[in-house]
């Protein structure tokens, strides 16, 4: 397998008038080519403040970022928390590229589809335009856009949502990237759009053998298209697993309780195991594991660490980690039990 | 279940969207034509996809936006033609709760004050007083009641839906409208304001129609769900019978759709693709609105326009029903 991205230990804090925001707080994973890595969480969990970073998005001076992000541009590694604006610019785009949430915001109301699209080419082939062009309108067929050439010289609002996130899907695909970072690509699409739109993703790893970094906080989406999930909370990964790991047997409390709180079809008439309480402010984290306060299971923990420490990553196999406090072995048996329950 | 505390029979709403390309007046058709009822005590899950004019329907069954014609039938008072005033006095039994709860609530008044904002519209004091009800309501919902003073920007997403319920259950509401009322929301959140809704639905016997385009959600807390297609009802049944048997293509390739959280089943389940987007409500294909994306569609479903028909224990409206 072809590593392309390993983050390492980032942090990524913001000054506010309130005091100090931990959005990232020591985050570590890979990702590697022709997989889709999910990133889990509800808001606030860091998890697009971590994407953000891979593009080299944050403002200098605004935001305090450590660690490394070390990203293959095309075989040789760079690290971005170190890069200049100008070499991020470079291999944003051509090594990484990202699609965003709301494909109406991303792009230009006034400016026709192929113009854009080609703007983001021009910036790394100058002077290119014929060249441009044709790129454009060859990425729109793959995406699956009916008759590429008029509708390159239409503007946004003439696309409905989901063609919308097609176009965003070829921006992205201009430059051949090898990294491509979606952040709730299908949260504004109704589900059969959203169907189309994943199934896209799915082809487009295949062919060209493409790492996907998935945020979102769809459990579904999820279970479709990943091959290995990390799930976040609070600025942390409390779990990082092969999908099926995730799904079938969590190890981290707060996965339990994703997973137990989604209605199911089997399970249609019993109340849902929510989880009690809210997720921390992220300016005055808990001094033990962020968890604890809305957690059912730290009566089992042996020493009670879970108000004082913070539990660190750990995991039976080299694949599959997380972080608690309760013995790895009395969580199995614990979890496997209520796991069953609710999925039947 | 005892009878029908609304009835809707054949209600349209077209908005007129000024002048079309050459120069005739064009509408929107957001709801084309639907017939329902709710009995008491029972949930409706309206579900479709943006622009099916569920929202639509939701406001005009409220008679927050007029109906362009169509009947709405509210405890055997045909309240169609009423007008606002004599609305006021069917509202306090007719509620709504909304999709967003930051801009559902005002930001300049205290949640004491949102609270009561319906006994005072309504010039009701409570028995223990205005205070002392609002109290009450917040801590039936889940919230302290000592932050009868505190403003919206306070609360978190969760905890502001739980005011906008406060709000539309505090006169005891015989119906509710509940309008995405959990989309906003993270999914541990979203779990504890279903359960919320469930309660206060079983204690205050509310009958509701919950509008959501989240399946697995509306399949949680319906008893029975209504499919809409550009304004047009496709598919009405009993929740066990719409998920296990859809009768209607569209109700088969919305269910198909739905990832859901089982990564095994994922891999082997097939999943409809519906190809192409909604067509314009301003120009809605002729004959059955699915038409134009059905894979099952013929000659007569581009002509002939199918009715809402019983057939076993579901209505639905299409020439060549599935199973």
């Amino acid at each position: 397998m072809t590593e392309l991205l390993r983050i390492e230990d980032l942090h990524v804090s913001f000054k506010t008038d309130d005091g100090m925001v931990r959005a990232v707080d020591g985050v570590s994973l890979t990702l590697n080519a022709g997989e889709t890595v999910a990133i889990v969480g509800e808001s606030g969990s860091g998890k697009t403040v971590t994407s953000l970073s891979v593009m080299g998005l944050h403002k200098k001076g605004q935001a305090e970022i450590s660690g490394s992000i070390s990203l293959s541009d095309h075989g040789t590694f760079k690290d971005v928390v170190h890069l200049s604006d100008d070499e991020i610019r470079d291999i944003r785009g051509r090594a990484v590229a990202m699609i965003f949430q709301d494909p109406m915001s991303s792009l230009h109301p006034y400016y026709k589809i192929g113009s854009q699209l080609a703007e983001g080419y021009l910036v790394h082939n100058r002077g290119k335009k014929k060249e441009a062009m044709a790129r454009a309108l060859e990425m729109l067929d793959l995406v699956g856009i009916p008759e590429p050439a008029k509708r390159a010289q239409e503007f946004p609002h003439q696309f409905s949502g989901g063609m919308r996130q097609r176009v965003m899907i070829a921006m992205a695909l201009m430059n051949s990237p090898q990294i491509l970072i979606a952040d709730e690509p299908t949260t504004a699409l109704d589900v059969t759009v959203q169907a189309q739109i994943l199934a896209l993703l799915s082809k487009l790893k295949k062919e060209f053998n493409m790492g996907i970094l998935l945020i979102t906080h769809d459990l579904g989406v999820v279970a479709q298209v990943a091959d290995r999930v990390n799930v976040m909370y609070a600025g942390r990964i409390v779990e990082e697993g092969p999908v099926d790991d995730i799904f079938y047997s969590p190890l981290a409390p707060y996965t339990l309780g994703l997973l137990k709180s989604v209605p199911r079809v089997s399970k249609n008439n019993e109340r849902l195991k929510a989880i009690p309480g809210q997720p921390p402010s992220l300016i005055n984290l808990p001094v033990g594991c962020p968890f604890a306060p809305r957690c059912e299971y730290k009566q089992h923990s042996s020493e009670a660490g879970c108000n004082t420490t913070r539990p660190a990553l750990l995991g039976t196999s080299s694949t599959h980690r997380s972080r608690c406090h309760v013995p790895e072995k009395l969580r199995h048996e614990l979890f496997a039990k209520e796991l069953k329950e609710v999925q039947g | 279940m005892s009878e029908a505390i609304l009835k809707i029979e054949n209600l349209v709403k077209h908005f007129p969207t000024g002048k079309g390309k050459r120069g005739e007046k064009e509408v929107v058709k957001a709801v084309d034509g639907i017939s329902f009822e709710l009995k008491a005590g029972e949930t409706i899950g309206l579900v479709g996809e943006s622009g099916c004019g569920k929202t639509t329907a939701g406001r005009t069954i409220l008679k927050l936006v007029e109906p362009t014609s169509g009947k709405i039938i509210f405890e055997d008072k045909d309240i169609t033609d009423y007008s606002s005033s004599k609305m006021r006095a069917i509202r306090a039994q007719m509620q709504i709760i909304f999709q967003d709860p930051y801009s559902a609530l005002n930001p300049r008044q205290t949640i004491g004050k949102i609270i009561s904002a319906p006994f005072e519209i309504q010039g009701i004091t409570p028995q223990e007083g205005t205070k002392g009800a609002v109290q009450n309501l917040m801590a039936r919902v889940g919230l302290n009641p000592e932050h009868y003073n505190r403003y919206p920007h306070e609360f978190s997403g969760g905890q502001r839906q739980r005011i906008g319920i406060a709000r539309a259950i505090a006169l005891k509401p015989r119906f509710i409208v509940a309008d995405e009322p959990v989309s906003a929301l993270d999914v541990s959140i979203q779990a504890q304001v279903i359960n919320l809704l469930e309660d206060l639905q079983e204690e205050e016997k509310i009958s509701m129609v919950f509008i959501a385009h989240d399946l697995s959600v509306v399949q949680h807390i319906s008893d029975r769900v209504a499919v809409m297609y550009l304004g047009k009802m496709m598919e009405i049944a009993a929740t066990a019978d719409l998920y296990a048997k859809p009768r209607h293509p569209y109700t088969t390739a919305l269910l198909s759709a739905v990832p859901l959280p089982d990564p095994r089943s994922e891999r082997t389940r097939e999943h409809i693709i519906l190809t192409g987007d909604l067509p314009s409500p301003i120009n809605p294909p002729a004959g059955c609105v699915f038409n134009t994306r059905c894979w099952k569609a013929q000659d007569k479903c581009r002509t002939d326009v199918p009715q809402l028909v019983q057939l076993g224990a579901s209505q639905v409206a299409c020439h060549f029903p599935e199973n």
